[in-house]
């Protein structure tokens, strides 16, 4: 049974860990979770992302986050990467296991998916 | 939307973005087989112009576009099982909030299911850590409960509940309440 005091325990082990994170320069994955969004799917690849980036063990670099309707309904589920010093990567039309994959090569490798990104969807 | 689970994500996000510092959901299954859905929040609440037109998919407070299909949606799947949606709302400071209850008859063939909850519940969470969540699912064979503030009670200041390990915590802690009640 989970307990109470498993969470005191991680409360220990965050507060070691968290003067570290401070002043990192961090990525963020950004997931639009408006109802054009989830209708077209971005719960399971919002939680794809967060799965990938706990198995590779990037939760110091990299942040999930949530935001509204991007503006482009029609390309939902659409997921923005920022990273420092870098421009705006937009993933287009995503399903779990493309988020799988751009947490692979892009997050963990560096390397963009081109083929996800809106430049590619709408040539 | 092909599960209620996806419509409480969507129309629950209304409540923090109305800047509500406690969002309530709950869902109360009958014997005979009707599911209530209410949520209920203390944010900025809506004028008694602006809630006449909130189920009509053609209004929106959204500025880049003109249609807002959140609750239109999640009145439809309502009625289409032979239930509704009840909205009422004030926003008149110092009690201002929102409340809204949907039935559904899930003997109907037209009823969604319910689906991955847990995860709406995780997501709606990690969105808005600094908001405090009450959900109960309330069925005849048990109950499913958490209340954020007791978990945040626990963490203390400093360490949010959209941490990873705070997040994975709350998944195992929902799923393993709905396995014991699926098991009675």
């Amino acid at each position: 049974m989970k307990s109470l005091a498993e969470l005191a325990a991680i409360r220990e082990k965050m507060q070691s860990k968290v003067v570290i994170r401070e002043g990192m320069g961090t990525t963020r994955v950004v997931v639009g979770m408006a109802t054009c969004g989830i209708a077209a799917g971005a719960r399971p690849v919002l939680n794809a992302f967060v799965d990938g980036v706990n198995a590779n063990g990037l939760n110091d670099k990299v942040a999930v986050t949530q935001t509204g309707c991007i503006g482009i309904c029609q390309y939902e589920p659409v997921v923005e990467v920022y990273e420092e010093g870098k421009e705006k990567v937009t993933y287009v039309k995503l399903d779990a296991a493309k988020a799988a994959e751009i947490v692979e090569k892009h997050l963990k490798g560096g390397q963009v998916v081109e083929e996800y990104t809106i430049g590619a969807y709408s040539k | 939307m092909k599960e209620l689970s996806l419509n409480i994500l969507d129309v629950a996000k209304n409540s923090t973005a109305a800047g509500a510092s406690l969002v309530k959901i709950s869902l109360d299954l009958s014997e005979s087989g009707m599911l209530t859905l209410s949520i209920v929040d203390n944010g900025c609440g809506m004028s008694e112009e602006t809630l006449l037109g909130v189920t009509d998919p053609f209004y929106t407070t959204r500025k880049t576009r003109k249609v807002g299909m959140g609750l239109p949606l999640l009145k439809m799947a309502a009625e289409m099982t032979g239930g509704g949606l009840t909205i009422t709302s004030s926003d008149k400071a110092g009690e201002s909030g929102t409340s809204l209850v949907a039935t559904f008859d899930t003997n109907s063939i037209d009823c969604m299911p319910l689906g991955d909850i847990v995860s709406t519940i995780c997501i709606l969470i990690a969105g808005s850590p600094e908001v405090d969540f009450v959900f109960t699912d309330t069925r005849p064979k048990g109950r499913v409960a958490l209340a954020t503030s007791e978990l945040r009670e626990v963490l203390g200041e400093g360490i949010s509940l959209a941490e990873l390990e705070v997040q994975q915590w709350i998944k195992e802690y929902l799923e393993e309440q709905y396995r014991e009640i699926e098991n009675l």
